[in-house]
């Protein structure tokens, strides 16, 4: 078992389409920084200088790490963790 | 105002529900509702509640309709290429359901004229391809009080959140602010499955006739997360963030921005 991480829509070219992947437990950071190894530039996409950019949210399960322990947020095996960033479209 | 007896023949499935009945159509057809835009969201919005009886649609969009749009457009047709898009949907809304007052606006909705229109309408319902309108729309409304249905889509997933100012987070609680230009692309660059927006506009549509009603659990607080390949859906909680520009305890967010360079920007 690992951690489940979903990919959102715009972010899936750069998983070779896979919108579940798996992921290292850990903090988010090291989450992230684990996912970059394996697809390169994923983790500059949701983070900048080791903080998740203003127009991505990450959360664990349900809950929005911004209101856990935002980087620092520990994940473990069988978490799910899904990275949504804010899309624009409806014409 | 009583309902004649075509009225009543019209919304007779509705009335037979308990949770709307007479008292909850009549409320229907003394909603006046804003839509934001006439475009794949806009579309279905905008036809169901025409066909639900909402007594007032405003609409936006000063765009006109073009045949790459009628893959998902559905108020508009083959016929109606190059006629303003409120003026198709206008006419289509009011084809389905001459009750229903339709009222067109063919213009760009600016920081200069958003208060003003929606000032006279209940709720906002927001269909817009672009963050710059998204983000003075929801300030718009958290500055007027409005409930704001918001509606998203890209490619096969799109998201819907429901806006109730003062009770609930919003839009920027959930994303602070637009991403820079072009690291989202946009639906014209990245397209979108067409019956998406028929998925998401009927969510959308649905809360507003549960906020009419006064009925059932809104995604206030919620973002729910619709993806067309895995015929999935997610909700994720969305809290209300204390340091909210716009509606935290101190905002710092007074009046409308207007991100105009920076779509200009992403357009190219």
């Amino acid at each position: 078992m690992a951690v489940i991480v979903r990919i959102p829509t715009p972010l899936q070219r750069l998983t070779q389409g896979k919108e579940e992947i798996e992921g290292r437990p850990g903090s988010i950071m090291d989450l992230i920084n684990d996912l970059d190894g394996k697809y390169p530039g994923i983790g500059e996409r949701i983070s900048e200088g080791g903080k998740i950019r203003r127009f991505v949210n990450v959360y664990v399960n349900e809950e929005d790490i911004r209101f856990l322990k935002a980087e620092e947020t520990e994940v473990k095996d069988g978490d799910v963790v899904s990275i949504i960033p804010a899309i624009a479209g409806g014409i | 105002m009583d309902f004649t007896e075509e009225q009543l023949r019209r919304y007779s499935r509705h009335i037979l529900l308990p949770e709307v009945g007479g008292k909850g159509q009549k409320k229907i057809s003394q909603a006046k509702v804003f839509l934001v835009g006439a475009g794949g969201l806009g579309c279905p919005v905008g036809y169901y509640l025409a066909a639900a009886g909402v007594g007032r649609i405003g609409i936006i969009d000063n765009d006109t309709v073009e045949i790459s749009n009628l893959q998902r457009q559905i108020a508009h047709n083959t016929k109606r290429i190059g006629m303003p898009k409120v003026i198709s949907a206008k006419q289509t809304f009011e084809e389905l359901n001459p009750d229903v007052e339709v009222v067109p606006y063919k213009d760009k909705l600016t920081t200069k004229n958003i208060l003003d229109l929606i000032k006279d309408y209940d709720i906002v319902v927001d269909g817009s391809d672009n963050f710059s309108t998204r983000y003075m729309v929801n300030d718009a409304c958290v500055m007027l009080k409005k409930p704001l249905v918001s509606g998203a889509i890209l490619r096969f997933e799109g998201q819907v959140t429901t806006i109730i100012p003062e009770e609930g987070p919003c839009y920027r609680c959930l994303f602070e602010e637009p991403p820079p230009p072009g690291l989202v692309p946009s639906c014209q660059e990245a397209g979108v499955l067409g019956v998406l927006t028929g998925v998401i506009g009927s969510l959308q549509a649905t809360e507003v006739l549960k906020i009419i009603l006064g009925k059932g659990e809104l995604l206030k607080g919620e973002l729910i997360i619709y993806n067309a390949l895995r015929m999935s859906f997610r909700k994720v909680k969305v809290p209300k963030n204390p340091d909210c520009p716009m509606c935290g305890s101190h905002p710092t967010i007074k009046e409308l921005i207007d991100y105009e360079e920076y779509c200009s920007l992403q357009a190219h």
